[in-house]
Parts: C-alpha cells; sequence; structure tokens
C-alpha cells in the first residue's frame, strides 16, 4: 500500500520536472523524426523514464539504464553527438590526436567483402560485467547500482590497466592539465587520472538523459531503463533484433545497435 | 658433513663507492625523469590513449619477472638441495628483493597520480589481479626477509626454518609470477594477450632473467672484491641458464602456435611475429636469435668449461633478449588495434583499426635506468653492510664434484 503510495509520489515528482525545455526539445525530436521516418522503424530520443533523484536518495538497484542506437538513421560525418558531449562534459580533441581525452566517437565501420557500411557512435557500452571494473585495483573503475559504469576520480590512481582491459577503446588517460574554463563539475577530469563516458549521470540524476541522446538530430539514441518492462527502450528492445558490440566477451553492453556490419 | 661456508662484508674500495655514487646519480636522474614525466603530465612521454603502457613498464615487468627468478638461484639449494648453489642464498634472497623494490619504483612513479599511492594500498578490488599483485609483492619481501633471516640468524632455532622459509618463498614466488603474466594473460580484450599460457611463461622467462642477472652481478662482486669464483661453478649456473632459455623460448612458440591456429587471431599473429615490422624483428633477432639460441649456444659450448666469459657474455645476451621480448610483448602488444568488429574495416577520430605508433621518450627510458640502478645500489649497500657474500667460491669450496674444474682466481680488474 505504501509502496504504490510511493510510487504515485514518485511519477507526480516526475511529471512536476519535466521542464519547458525538454517538452520544447521533445516536440522538436518528433517533428525531425516525423520527417526522417522512411519506412524504417522510428526511435524516440526520449523514452520518458528518467526520473529526477533527490539529493542523499540511494540509486535503485532495480534500474538498468541503457541505449538502443538506431544505426540505419546515423549518418556517416554527422557527429552531432561528439560535439554535444564535448560541450556538455569539457573535453575537446583533436581528430586523429593519440592523446586527447574523447569520450565518445563516430566509427565508420565496411564490410570489406560485402562493401555494406554503417556509422555508428562508440562510447562506454556500460557492461553489465566490466572489464574495466574488474581490473581496476582500487576500486575506481566502478559499475552504479543504476548500471552506469564510471571513474571515480578520488580514488583512480593512473595506473590505465582500465584502459588496457576495455574491449571498446571507450577510456581515455588525460595526459595533460585541463584548462579552467573546460573543467565541469559534474564531470570531473583530472591530469593523471583516467575518464570515460559516464551516460551523463548528472543529468540523469535530475531526470534529464544524456547529451549525445538528445542532441541527435534524427533521434536515433533511445535512452532508458533496461529493467522496466513499460520503458520505450524496453518495449522497442522487445520488438526488434538489437545487436551488441563484441557480444562474444560476454561483457553484456548497456548500449545497443539496431544493426551492425 | 654439513659445510659452512664464510661469508664476509664488501671492503670499502674506491671501485665500490664509484659504483655506488654511479648507480645514486642515475636514480636521482630517474627521479627527476618522473618528477618531469609528472608535472606535464604524460603527453610529454611517448605513451597516449592506444599505447597506454610504455618503457617504464618494460623496465618495471622485466625486474619484477626477474626478481622472483633471482630468488630461485636460492630455491636451488634450499629446496632442491644442489650443494653448489647454496652459498649463493642470501646474495639471492638480497638481490631478488633488490630488483622487485627496482621495478616496483619504476611502475609507481609511473603511475598518473603517484601521490595517491596510500590509496593503493587502503582501497582494494580483490577482483583486479592488479591488487593481488599489490599483496604478492609486499608479501614477496616479508617472505624473502623472512628467509633471509633463517639463513643468517646466529641461533640454531631459527636457522632450522631455513628449508621451510625457503619453500614458503619458491611457492611465493611461483604465484607472484604467475601473477605478472596473468596481468597480460587475463586481458580478454586484446588480441595479443588474452592467453592463460602467459603465466607459465613468464615463470619460464623469470628462471632465464633471473639466472643471467644474477650471474652478472654474482661474478662482478666477487672480481670487484677479488674473491675467487669457480669456473665449475659458473659453467654449471651457465648450462641451467640454457635450459631455461629453451623452457622460455618454447613458451612463446606455444603463444603463437595457438593464436595462429585460431582464425580469429590469425592476423595478430601475423602482425606480431610474420609481418618484418620493429616487433617481428625484436622477437626473432631480438629474443630468439640473440637472447635464445646465441647463449645457449655459448653456454654449451667447450670453452665454457674452462673459461668463464662465454657464460658471462650469455648472461649479457639472455638480458638483451629478454628485454627485447619484453618490448615485443608490452608496446607490440598494445599497438595491435583493439578488434570491435571482427573482420571488417573501421575509421574513427579515435584511431580505430590504426596501428599505434609509439617511440619511447628519454624521461621514459631514464626512469627505468634509474629503476635497475636503485636494485643494483640497494644489492652493493647489503652486500656491505650483511655478510651475504662468499668469501669464496671457488669450485673446490662450493661443491667437490665441481673441483674437478680448474679453480680461477680472479684478480682484480685493471
Amino acid at each position: 500500500m505504501s509502496d504504490q503510495g510511493a510510487r504515485d509520489r514518485h511519477e507526480q515528482a516526475r511529471r512536476d520536472e519535466i521542464d519547458e525545455a525538454r517538452r520544447e526539445f521533445l516536440r522538436n525530436i518528433a517533428a525531425a523524426s516525423v520527417v526522417s521516418l522512411g519506412g524504417g522503424m522510428m526511435l524516440y530520443s526520449m523514452g520518458g523514464e528518467a526520473q529526477a533523484k533527490k539529493p542523499g536518495e540511494p540509486l535503485d538497484p532495480k534500474k538498468r539504464w541503457g541505449m538502443l542506437i538506431d544505426t540505419s538513421k546515423c549518418t556517416s560525418g554527422c557527429d552531432k553527438c561528439v560535439e554535444a558531449c564535448k560541450k556538455e562534459n569539457g573535453w575537446e580533441a583533436e581528430p586523429g590526436s593519440e592523446t586527447d581525452v574523447q569520450w565518445i566517437r563516430k566509427v565508420d565501420v565496411k564490410d570489406p567483402l560485402t562493401g555494406f557500411m554503417a556509422s555508428l557512435p562508440v562510447m562506454c557500452q556500460h557492461c553489465a560485467n566490466p572489464p574495466c571494473v574488474d581490473v581496476c585495483p582500487t576500486g575506481a573503475s566502478m559499475r552504479r547500482e543504476d548500471g552506469i559504469v564510471r571513474v571515480n576520480m578520488h580514488t583512480c590512481i593512473g595506473c590505465r590497466y582500465c584502459m588496457m582491459a576495455c574491449p571498446y577503446k571507450a577510456r581515455s588517460f588525460v595526459h595533460e592539465d585541463i584548462p579552467e574554463e573546460k573543467k565541469r563539475f559534474h564531470a570531473p577530469m583530472g591530469k593523471g587520472c583516467v575518464t570515460s563516458c559516464d551516460f551523463c549521470a548528472h543529468r540523469i540524476d535530475v531526470g534529464r538523459i544524456p547529451a549525445c541522446a538528445e542532441a541527435c538530430p534524427e533521434g536515433a539514441m533511445l535512452f532508458g531503463d533496461m529493467n522496466d518492462p513499460n520503458s520505450e527502450l524496453r518495449k522497442r528492445l522487445k520488438e526488434i533484433r538489437s545487436y551488441q558490440i563484441r557480444a562474444d566477451l560476454g561483457t553484456d553492453n548497456g548500449i545497443r545497435y539496431t544493426r551492425l556490419p | 658433513m654439513k659445510k659452512h661456508f664464510h661469508y664476509e662484508y664488501l671492503q670499502s674500495r674506491v671501485g665500490y663507492y664509484t659504483a655506488l655514487l654511479s648507480m645514486g646519480a642515475l636514480m636521482l636522474i630517474g627521479l627527476a625523469a618522473a618528477y618531469y614525466m609528472e608535472h606535464h603530465g604524460h603527453v610529454v612521454t611517448g605513451m597516449t590513449n592506444q599505447i597506454v603502457w610504455g618503457m617504464p613498464h618494460v623496465f618495471a615487468v622485466f625486474l619484477i619477472v626477474a626478481a622472483s627468478g633471482i630468488l630461485n638461484v636460492a630455491s636451488i639449494g634450499t629446496v632442491f638441495g644442489r650443494t653448489a648453489y647454496k652459498p649463493l642464498g642470501r646474495l639471492s634472497a638480497v638481490m631478488a628483493a633488490a630488483a622487485l623494490a627496482g621495478g616496483l619504483v619504476i611502475l609507481v612513479l609511473d603511475l598518473g597520480r603517484p601521490d595517491r599511492l596510500i590509496v593503493a594500498m587502503t582501497e582494494y578490488n580483490f577482483h583486479s589481479i592488479f591488487a593481488w599483485n599489490i599483496y604478492l609483492y609486499n608479501g614477496f619481501f616479508a617472505v624473502v626477509l623472512l628467509y633471509l633471516y633463517t639463513q643468517m640468524s646466529q641461533d640454531f632455532r631459527v636457522r632450522r626454518f631455513y628449508r621451510t622459509a625457503g619453500t614458503l618463498a619458491f611457492v611465493w614466488r611461483l604465484i607472484l609470477t604467475t601473477g605478472t603474466g596473468s596481468i597480460f594473460g587475463w586481458l580478454v580484450a586484446r588480441q595479443a594477450y588474452d592467453l592463460a599460457v602467459f603465466a607459465p611463461m613468464f615463470i619460464a622467462l623469470s628462471f632465464s632473467f633471473g639466472l643471467a642477472i644474477f650471474i652478472l652481478l654474482m661474478t662482478a662482486l666477487m672480481r670487484g672484491d677479488e674473491r675467487p669464483v669457480g669456473v665449475g661453478l659458473v659453467n654449471r649456473m651457465g648450462r641451467l641458464l640454457g635450459v631455461f632459455l629453451a623452457a622460455a623460448a618454447y613458451f612463446t612458440v606455444v603463444w603463437w602456435l595457438t593464436d595462429l591456429y585460431a582464425a580469429e587471431h590469425r592476423p595478430v599473429v601475423q602482425y606480431l611475429f610474420f609481418s618484418g615490422n620493429v616487433y617481428s624483428w625484436l622477437y626473432w633477432l631480438g629474443f630468439i636469435g640473440v637472447g635464445t639460441i646465441l647463449p645457449m649456444l655459448m653456454v654449451f659450448s667447450g670453452s665454457a668449461r674452462t673459461s668463464m666469459k662465454p657464460v658471462i657474455f650469455a648472461s649479457i645476451l639472455t638480458i638483451i633478449g629478454g628485454i627485447s621480448l619484453m618490448y615485443f610483448v608490452i608496446i607490440g602488444g598494445q599497438s595491435y588495434p583493439l578488434v570491435l568488429f571482427p573482420g571488417k574495416e573501421v575509421k574513427s577520430s579515435f584511431l580505430d583499426g590504426v596501428v599505434a605508433n609509439y617511440a619511447p621518450t628519454m624521461p621514459e627510458i631514464l626512469l627505468g635506468i634509474g629503476g635497475v640502478a636503485m636494485g643494483v645500489a640497494i644489492t652493493l649497500l647489503a652486500a656491505k653492510v650483511l655478510r651475504i657474500l662468499p668469501v669464496s667460491l671457488a669450485d673446490a669450496e662450493v661443491d667437490p664434484h665441481l673441483a674437478g674444474g680448474k679453480v680461477e682466481e680472479l684478480k682484480k680488474a685493471a
């Protein structure tokens, strides 16, 4: 009974906290999606499951945040998601730089035999069995209760073993000082530590969706709770076949793709 | 009858202090290099987001692997009861701890945040082989010190635990090197690693690296202090080195044969071993040619029976081959791109699908040399303040069976 009441209050709180900007964005995304709908499947950028977490409230272990990326909508050359991430989290990377931090990148994949091509964003795959977490000597590389894999900047000693272990090349080492103007309170990065995509945890915790998903003009990135049978993401994952990068490794990724070459 | 050996401190000579000061200077230079790297960040090194472990790790892993192999000399005497090796036990234990200390200092100073070492000591993730290694390394120091104590104590009640402590040290070092090899062997994501054979391969490598370093330092210390060393003893150690070299090479062959058989791993084997790039040369010419076949020919040659030079040269070549192989494993293994999409062509701003470049920079090399110098310096200091170096290693002294060989009284180097 009390559980039901708590759920209702949560629901109310959720509705209250959806701000006007988000409504506006939702309308834009919906419009863009309708325009781009070409007989293929359509993914909505917002499942609407992200609920604001009150300060001090523990994370919900029943949740598992994830994302479905519709690669049929993702075009080579478009890097809106990458740019949004840079802006949100304060990193900058020269193309082809060997030492710059990169949280998310666009990868063009081609089958050399058939010529089939796809372009897709690759970031931390937020694995259920993350090798980076297994190998970290101090536990700085950690998986939150809600499935987000991130680095605790206070206990990272900069050994880079997680970078050796990550199959997705999702992690970067901060090779030099970060200028003050680039620093973000919510995405702390420090020289000598490892850093990676944290699914915009600061946004998720206040009921928003990751910056990349929000920025995708095609609405190709559907974010939501993979564990919730009623979430848009879960419904979509049930309807269509989705793929994980290197599924053979058994890492059980939180990022799924509609098709992979 | 139980044989008693006599040990004595190193004498105060100009050569001793020159060597010690030189090592001190190299350590200071290494420290300065580490400070430079930490101050500016790793951007001043050759390391990147693709080659995340560089030259410091080549030195560090080499020393850590060698450390457990150096202790093996003591184990041969204690655990396997070889008389000729018994007087070498003390030096072996000290040198092993020194090499480990040198290797660990390099690793720590190469961390992105060496100032957070205390975090590594207080926050443990027991899923991590790295965290386990922290225990294994610290435990190694404790076990080796205990072993040394049982060897050197004047109290017979302590000395009777000598064999037990030696066996514990032997088992500990096997586990430790298994841990070091598993740092690479358990990396499922990397095509070049991800093989259980890395653990036994590292153990075999530790035998050869460790014995080679021990032969070199032991003869240098004895020669420097004008103490006799028997050719028969050195020849025997050399022949053992030959067996270890063959064993180590065998495991590397198992590595590439296993990977060559799996279509999934064939490209990485072709890239590393057979593409004619710098890594292929390091393996075939550096490790197999210079570091295995040549020293084997030397230690089993007829001249090794009458002179210790072939074994000394073989030891130097073993170390060159060992460093080549460590570079091959660590840098070469990382240079092969991660395979996110097997069999597909990939392109990205983050150099996906591109073979990574790496050129070691001077600070990295100086840090590595500083760690080696620290290992040597600890051994030199210990031999000065502890009775760890036998007064004589003449064949007649160490083993009557060796006395048939020529006893060479080494004269002070000109």
